[in-house]
């Protein structure tokens, strides 16, 4: 089966890889280019732990082909903070909160809100509950998530 | 960091510091199971029955082996025989040999260039089978003409008679147990199920696994516990235990489904017979929920005598759960010693049945047995609370154990909080909030014993006055916060001057995993006692310096000094100097601790749960929910908390959504996250949570485990406030919307 | 698997046609990767219709109805003004397509042609008398939508046929649709029952009605009964009683991992008194 060549832009960075058809992005980022931040937990869509941003829309990553990606953008966890270092307020939040207990979600509930912020600046804890419904958590309970993605939302306001 | 309001004499413990792996995990740089590669490494994928209970007459794999890059593939064949116990059950679990016992078992794995291809050539590998006549439910394979699943499995605790598939039987208690129900103004007896559910880690299992024809080899692996995989694996495949290293990747997830292998060994047999290239296992979520632990099923008779002001006068329990096709796998025993484990109790008496079933091996999940034991009991315990009109608060009260009480299993409870417990409870807002129409509230009480296990720590002294820990337990929840607490509070330097290191088996002796809510508690304790001994240590060499006797030194805020007057007058010499100088006074500067960590302490914990039952389609929303536990000592209150929380969703889940569905041809019904209904972000209202101390005696700091109680008291809560909303008494978990519509219809007794 | 990225519709349907083996399009691809990876279907050609020109376009039909290009997703779909103010119930129902990520890829015309019976855009579109635009090696036609789905994971799309777009009509005066479903949480899940009402009035009274219901029968079903018990009434107590009663006898579902077909049958009346409700507001303006 022959492989087909794809480029595209990750993290604003120029890549080209080669993709069997069968590969998800998901597969070509983690096995292609090395971006094992974005995680698979069904492959199904179910769970989110692979969420990206493509062309700055939110999507499972594993529901999307590796050469689908061709000419397109797309975002990561591993583009989240600064290039220096510095992170986003939503990872900062995190922290803090301790809104992780294994992290294994964390890289997909982390791109699922910063999507959600971008759009909605103050969301309620509904609307930030069923923004991440598609974001399987089976640590926490989503409390302290929620509460860590609200309080990033106010900091974010506050700097705006 | 601010301090919580709690008072504690310490600088640390209990404050609310970053985790030591955040960064990492928010950056996507932590690296998981799936996220190791090695140089060379093949691809595994594994063959899985398609049937319930089938004979393998033949496994031809000619087709697959014919495939360019396809380099190895392994069936029973490849694993020596002659294995017995709890050994045989982890192989024959691994990969079938003449039988195949429940859908999704493996029966052969293939090692190819790549997981496409390793795919590809899985599906060419044909395997010729006997369909064999099955059962999947628990009382149906107490039938004593259900279908035989392994003839002779029983073991010497089943008397003559019983039923075939039954192989392990529990009889214990104490009291009269007629003359307390004697005494009762109310007797009942109910009869009660739970299905199995999966403890849904969002990590599927992997590993990368190597190993030559010189027996050395190597793991990374996801896992809650390198020590057993590493004796697991050396005892599957008939190698020794030191030659195999195992190095535990961050995990994601665990809650007891981590702390035994599956395709582990998979990956080591395909590794040495492709010639000791690493081969990279991972698997997908089907495979996970179709042959990795999900917990037992279980058909529990519960029967309690009551006076009419709530005392309880007797108890007693009869449980039946199946575990999978393997002996010695379901909680039964822990069910029944949690069921009643929080009152006293003059007289009671368990029996319990160990059944055979064609399903999957059971694994440990979160509190073994103590949910399905809570249901049973706790739910009882209520309707008998609403038949007598007594306040459940105050008959648990009544009823609640306390130091020096004998507990319903036999020992007798040292220091506990359950009557704190229940006071907080009781004093807290939610348990006054009003309710409106359709809703209802519940109350549960759950307990863990808690747990020791083999521990080993080392620490020590860097340079600069710094401290590292190597610990054998992988950190699930933030037990490296926790444990780098406690060290630099030990050692009187900074929470930032510390690394907590999750090592792999060269370094250590061997540990226990990270399960049964020992990491803090056991590598907790173990790693203060070898801080102590760096401190000693370190108190010998100022002692040198000044010139005095060692005894004569003390160990106050991070330095040596000399304990009073009379031992001399030096200054304070700090841990930073000392660490200086350690290679002219004496080299390196260590502690050690190695051992069963004494001093376990039970923890007790208590629902409220308020809910709203929609009359007209019987769906349950939980609006507010309340966990109050005893943690004897919050290191990290945020962690004990996420604990709480996330072992009451998980406790929700089992109650309202989640079960393994069979159908009649004993296939899994439901092997994806979107029909195995984990509760998501939606279906969830804000934890509140109390965290009680009432400090273990046992642990320096007065640590007693926070991970596994919380999932107990969720599935009765849910139960009792849905029995409260609409008079609807729910006795089959999960409580799905057909299920309270059903009742809610047929009347008040459901 | 053969990948072709198609620059027109008559390029994919050429391909399609002249392909051996398993064909599938590709739109959203939410359902089709899901059977890809699970090895259930491994199509031989996958053909993507994203590189077509106007697969991505919502534009207004000369009837003041709106064409939806077959790449849409939902998210584009919930986020038109247009749509979402002539048609929500169709709008909800898209909406309900799996989280926000799914959301970012899925497709009406995916949803459609997957073909389940419990297909949550489906019931809204068949309400509000979509028509799709199908074209195949013999050119294009126009099917009403509830004929494209005819079961389980089957479609009355011939070989080489695919669907080019999705129509609605004009919305017209006084008229209000609404979907709803039932399922065991609040999210994530597939529909129990869905069901779907499309109504206009005169006055306080209901003029025309349909009404859909979804996952309690092997397609999705339109119920005229259903309907005719609510035109003329202006919904009063006895009118959703007979709507009820009318989804109910309508119902023939089966009993399977989502649901016994006693408790879909029970709850498909209770969702067509509660969705026949918010449609009923719509219509008269009372909510959006």
């Amino acid at each position: 089966m022959s492989k087909i060549h794809v480029s595209a832009t990750v993290n604003g960075d120029p890549v080209e890889f080669l993709a069997d058809p069968r590969e998800t992005l998901l597969d070509c980022l983690r096995d292609h280019l090395d971006l094992t931040g974005s995680k698979e937990g069904c492959g199904t869509g179910d769970c989110g732990a692979c969420s990206v941003l493509l062309d700055g829309r939110l999507v499972c990553s594993c529901l999307v082909l590796g050469v689908e990606a061709e000419g397109k953008r797309v975002e990561t966890i591993e583009g989240m903070a600064e290039p220096g270092g510095e992170l986003h307020p939503l990872q900062r939040k995190f922290i803090e909160h301790a809104a992780l207990q294994c992290g294994f979600c964390t890289p997909g509930i982390l791109v699922a809100s910063k999507a959600l912020l971008a759009r909605n600046p103050d969301p309620t804890e509904e609307e930030v509950r069923y923004w991440l419904a598609g974001n399987l958590c089976r640590c926490t309970g989503y409390d302290k998530i929620v509460r860590a993605v609200m309080d990033a939302a106010a900091d974010l306001r506050g700097a705006a | 960091m601010a301090k919580d309001e709690i008072k504690t004499p310490f600088k640390l413990v209990g404050t609310r510091v970053p985790r030591p792996d955040g960064l990492d995990k928010v950056t996507g740089r932590a690296r998981y199971g799936a996220d190791f590669s090695a140089p060379g490494m093949l691809f595994g994928a594994v063959v899985r029955s398609p049937h319930a209970h089938a004979r393998i007459r033949k496994i031809d794999a000619s087709k697959a082996l014919a495939l360019a890059g396809v380099k190895a593939v392994v069936t029973r064949a490849d694993f020596p025989t002659g294995l017995e116990g709890e050994k045989w059950n982890l192989q024959d679990n691994a990969m079938a040999g003449d039988v195949a016992f429940y859908d999704g078992h493996a029966v052969a794995a293939v090692a190819a260039t790549s997981a496409l291809l390793a795919k590809d050539a899985a599906k060419l590998i044909e395997v010729d089978y006997e369909i064999l006549p099955h059962v999947t439910d628990v009382d149906e394979a107490m039938k004593p003409d259900a279908p035989v699943i392994r003839a002779g499995a029983a073991d010497y605790s089943v008397p003559e008679g019983m039923p075939p598939n039954v192989v392990r039987y529990l009889d214990f208690g104490h009291g009269d147990l007629e003359a307390g129900f004697a005494a009762a103004d109310l007797v009942r007896e109910r009869t009660y199920k739970t299905e199995a559910t999966h403890q849904g880690y969002i990590e599927p299992h992997a590993c990368v696994g190597q190993l030559g024809a010189d027996g050395k080899g190597e793991m990374w692996v996801t896992t809650q516990g390198q020590w057993y995989v590493r004796w697991m694996c050396a005892a599957v495949l008939g190698l020794d235990a030191a030659q195999l290293r195992v190095t535990p990747s961050e995990i994601g997830g665990g809650f007891g489904g981590k702390t035994t292998v599956f395709m582990e060994p998979l990956s080591l047999a395909l590794s040495r017979k492709a010639g000791g290239k690493p081969v990279k296992i991972v698997m997908d979520r089907s495979e996970v929920l179709r042959a990795t632990g999900p917990t037992a099923s279980a058909s529990m008779d519960v029967k309690l005598g009551m006076t009419k002001d709530g005392t309880i006068t007797a108890a007693r329990a009869e449980f039946r759960m199946q575990g999978g096709a393997y002996t010695g796998l379901s909680p039964v025993g822990e069910a029944l010693q949690c069921a009643f484990a929080p009152y006293k109790l003059p007289a009671v008496s368990h029996i319990g049945y160990e059944v055979l079933a064609n399903r999957p091996k059971a694994a440990a999940y979160r509190a073994p047995g103590s949910p399905m034991g809570a249901f049973a009991a706790e739910s009882l315990i209520d309707e008998m609370c609403r038949e007598l009109g007594l306040d459940p608060i105050e008959v648990r009260l009544k009823n609640a154990v306390t130091e020096g009480d004998k507990s319903s299993y036999g020992p007798t409870f040292k220091s506990i909080g359950l009557k704190e417990v229940l006071a907080a409870t009781q004093a807290h807002p939610n348990y006054a909030v009003p309710l409106g129409p359709n809703q209802g509230r519940g109350v549960a009480t759950g307990f863990w014993f808690n747990y020791n296990g083999d521990t080993s720590v080392s620490m020590a002294i860097a340079e600069d006055g710094t401290a590292q820990v190597a610990v054998g337990t992988p950190d699930i929840g933030g037990s490296r916060a926790s444990l780098g607490l406690m060290v630099a509070e030990t050692l009187g330097i900074p929470y930032e001057h510390v690394r907590v290191n999750v090592v792999e088996t060269g370094a250590l002796g061997v540990n226990e995993p990270s399960h049964g809510s020992r990491a803090t508690f056991a590598s907790g304790k173990a790693a203060v006692l070898a801080t102590q001994e760096a401190i000693g240590e370190m108190c010998r060499r100022a002692a040198a310096e000044w010139g005095i006797d060692p005894e004569a030194v003390e160990w106050v805020d991070g330095a040596a000094q000399p304990s009073g007057p009379n031992a001399g007058k030096f200054p304070p010499m700090p841990i930073a100097e000392i660490a200086g100088n350690m290679s002219a006074t004496g080299g390196p500067i260590c502690g050690h601790w190695q051992g069963l960590p004494e001093g376990v302490g039970a923890s007790f914990g208590t629902h409220v749960v308020d809910v709203e039952v929609d009359p007209e389609t019987g769906k349950t929303t939980v609006l507010r929910y309340l966990v109050v536990q005893d943690a004897g000592r919050a290191i990290h209150p945020s962690y004990v908390e996420g604990q709480y929380q996330g072992g009451a969703a998980q406790g929700i889940g089992w109650a309202l959504n989640e079960e393994y569905v069979y159908g009649t041809d004993g296939r899994l019904q439901n092997p994806i996250f979107l029909d195995y209904r984990i509760p998501v972000a939606s279906d969830l209202p804000m934890i509140d949570t109390v965290i009680v101390e009432v400090p273990n005696p046992g642990h320096p700091f007065g640590v007693r485990g926070v991970g596994e109680t919380g999932i107990a008291p969720p599935l009765p809560a849910i139960a009792n406030a849905i029995a409260a909303a609409t008079g609807a008494r729910l006795r089959h978990l999960p409580m799905t919307p057909p299920k309270v519509l059903a009742a809610i219809r047929a009347g008040a007794d459901g | 698997m053969r990948y072709h990225c198609a620059k027109s519709f008559s390029e994919a349907a050429e391909i399609a046609a002249g392909a051996p083996g398993i064909t599938r399009f590709l739109a959203g691809g939410t359902d089709v990767l899901v059977q890809l990876r699970s090895g259930l279907v491994t199509p031989d050609d996958l053909i993507d219709l994203k590189q077509i020109p106007g697969v991505h376009d919502i534009s207004r039909t000369p009837e003041g109805g709106w064409r939806i290009g077959v790449a849409v997703s939902g998210a584009e779909l919930g986020e038109h003004a247009g749509v979402k103010a002539d048609w929500p119930g169709v709008v909800e129902g898209m909406g309900l397509v799996g989280s926000t990520q799914v959301q970012g890829r899925a497709t009406l015309a995916g949803n459609l042609c997957n073909g389940s019976p419990a297909a949550d855009s489906v019931p809204g579109l068949v309400a509000a008398e979509a028509r799709v635009t199908v074209i195949g090696p013999n050119g294009a036609r126009e099917v009403p939508v509830e004929e494209i789905p005819t079961g389980p994971g089957k479609t009355s799309l011939g070989p080489g046929e695919l669907i080019a777009a999705i129509t609605l009509p004009a919305r017209g005066a006084a008229g209000g649709d609404a979907y709803q479903r039932f399922i065991p949480r609040t999210e994530m899940d597939i529909a129990v029952v869905g069901c779907a009402v499309n109504l206009t009035l005169t006055g306080e009274t209901i003029a025309a009605a349909r009404v859909a219901l979804g996952a309690v029968a092997p397609t999705v079903i339109l119920v005229p009964e259903a309907a005719a018990a609510i035109v003329g009434t202006a919904l009063d107590d006895a009118a959703l009683e007979a709507l009820a009663a009318a989804a109910r006898a309508a119902a023939s579902p089966i009993s399977d991992k989502r649901g016994t077909a006693e408790f879909r049958t029970h709850v498909a009346g209770v969702l067509a008194r509660r969705v026949a409700q918010a449609a009923y507001a719509r219509a008269k303006g009372d909510t959006k």
